[in-house]
């Protein structure tokens, strides 16, 4: 059900230097409400740059980012705010260590969002229920499994209600065996249409859950397409170089 | 998991009893040992041609007593100074560290005056800082402060000292949080104040706690600086009984006293140092 009316997010003329390095080339995308994004590209190729680009815990070097219509990198605009509305999983260390699994969700609700104290709780809690951490509220992070603390981490930012939620590969610091219950939750979140922008290097799951495809080589989109079309007739040289490559290991 | 109630294999019982009675030797030998080098030292000092002078003149028992009341009088003012120096440094050494934190623009100024400031404080002699602030302070004569007792101008002196040392070891904690819980908590939306009050300090304090343990106790022992200003403390106090009775034991009733308050922090410091290391690397111990 994705609305394709207006884009939620819409990232025009993105570039981004680290000094003389140019590590974002001029990125253009959108991202529609319901609709599930993947971005791939080999190891450097920016992906992570890009998405912390969007969310602006990184300066962009050039561009412009759209949310629901709003310049969100307009100067002026109040990043914080916009933060809240655009949730953001990295990798690992995602959890604060100090803070229980419910004190890591209620956080951002009680001192962002200013909800009381009774209420953020028993939203994380339906939350963690959902996710079958249930009795796992009153665990420190250190104490549950990676697969756990990332499930958790994703539950953390979807409390926020986010208009789009970025996920880094999410599942490429996990043991094999946990990736599978991590993917769970994102088809889940798919199905409860929430609108996802994911940099993954899983591509079976890729192509199963994402709308659009978008492959990133030295910070350009080099090729994009409906997820399954793409994933069975790439069109371009590096992309079906790419696809083997990942497929062969 | 208690294993005590568990059947344990006739392997298991033997290494058991050899352990017990591994343990029980060294009890023995530690116990021989400690109590030859007691008597070692003992009769050495007992032998040196000058011990019964030293005696008399550093370890007169009804000295000591007489000096008792005013000694332990000041030492009471240490406590009073120790802990308003410490409530102080801790407050300073935070805020110097999270000043040094600040990469705005704005606070460039702000930033380097800390700097500078924990980079002159760390070099200089506190006995320095002492003297400048306890002898300049009241030479400029600010009428409206009246007359500063030499206590107050010594927890000012301590804290501007210690307050660059701590500030060091909270940048260092500051440092060591992983910079994702930085970026996990701006990307939730919080604020910069917000997640350096709720994410980064809260972890980092922690992180710091037992090096922070060792300037508590340095502090300790230095507050007794402040009798250089004519403070009555636990050392002036002392001087005092010295010069009465022409003995100084009252020196080292002083100094038994200082190490007598230090030890309960010093072990309290090994055992929150213990918890911490044992809480980063469960193993055994070799
Ligand atoms: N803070 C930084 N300073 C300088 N260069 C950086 C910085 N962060 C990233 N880079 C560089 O930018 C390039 C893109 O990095 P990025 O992490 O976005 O790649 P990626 O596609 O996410 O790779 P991976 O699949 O390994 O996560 C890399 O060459 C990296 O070295
Ligand atoms: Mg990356």
């Amino acid at each position: 059900m994705i609305d394709w009316n207006s884009p939620r997010l819409k990232v025009v003329g993105l570039k981004k230097f680290y000094g003389e390095r140019q590590v974002i080339n001029g990125v253009d995308l959108e991202v529609f409400p319901g609709q599930i994004v993947a971005l791939i590209g080999s190891s450097g190729s920016g992906k992570s740059t890009l998405l912390r680009c969007v969310n602006q815990i990184e300066d962009l070097t050039d561009g412009q980012i759209f949310l629901d219509g709003e310049e969100v990198s307009a100067p002026g605009v109040d990043q914080d705010r916009i933060r809240a509305q655009i949730g953001l999983v990295f990798q690992s260390f995602n959890l604060f260590g100090h803070l229980s699994i419910l004190n890591n969700i209620t956080l951002a609700l009680r001192h962002v969002k200013k909800m009381d104290k009774d209420k953020a709780k028993s939203l994380a809690m339906s939350w963690l229920s959902r996710i079958g951490l249930g009795d796992r509220g009153d665990s420190y992070p250190d104490k549950i499994s990676g697969g756990q603390q990332q499930r958790a981490a994703i539950i953390r930012a979807v409390a926020m209600e986010p208009k789009v939620l970025l996920l880094d590969e999410v599942t490429s610091a996990l043991d094999p065996e946990l990736v599978g219950e991590v993917l769970d939750l994102i088809r889940e979140l798919k199905s409860g249409g929430t609108t996802i922008l994911m940099a993954t290097h899983e591509l079976s799951f890729a192509r199963e859950v994402a709308d659009w495809v978008i492959f990133l080589e030295q910070g350009q989109i080099y090729e994009q397409g409906e997820a399954v079309d793409f994933f069975e007739n790439p069109k371009l040289p590096r992309t079906i170089e790419f696809l083997s490559r990942m497929r062969s290991r | 998991m208690d294993l005590n109630n568990q059947e344990i294999s006739q392997a298991e019982q033997k290494r058991r009893d050899y352990r017990k009675q591994q343990r029980k030797r060294s009890v023995w030998i530690s116990l021989a040992s400690t109590l030859a080098f007691a008597a070692i030292v003992w009769f050495g000092l007992l032998a040196t041609p000058g011990w019964d002078r030293v005696e008399q003149s550093f370890f007169n028992w009804d000295v000591a007593v007489e000096a008792f009341p005013r000694v332990i009088d000041g030492l009471l003012l240490n406590l009073r100074v120790l802990v308003a120096a410490a409530i102080l440094v801790l407050f300073f050494g935070l805020l110097l560290a999270v000043i040094g934190t600040l990469k705005a623009p704005v606070f460039f100024p702000l930033r380097v005056l800390a700097k500078g400031y924990v980079d002159l404080f760390r070099g200089l002699p506190l006995i320095i800082v002492l003297y400048l602030v306890g002898f300049g302070i009241p030479g400029l004569r600010l009428e409206f402060l009246g007359r500063i007792p030499a206590e107050v101008l010594g927890i000012a002196a301590l804290t501007i000292t210690y307050s660059a040392y701590v500030s060091e070891v909270f940048r260092a904690g500051i440092e060591s949080v992983h910079s994702s819980q930085r970026l996990a908590a701006r990307s939730l939306g919080l604020s910069y104040s917000q997640s350096m009050r709720l994410v980064v300090l809260p972890q980092a304090v922690r992180k710091v706690v037992p090096p922070l343990m060792n300037d508590f106790i340095a502090l300790q022992k230095d507050v007794g600086l402040i009798s250089v200003l004519g403070a009555i403390d636990a050392v002036r106090g002392a001087q005092i009984e010295v010069a009465k009775f022409a003995n100084f034991t009252p020196y080292v009733l002083a100094g038994l006293l200082f190490v007598l308050l230090a030890i309960p922090t010093i072990r309290l410091a090994d055992r929150i140092s213990a918890r911490f290391s044992s809480r980063e690397q469960q193993g055994v111990s070799l």
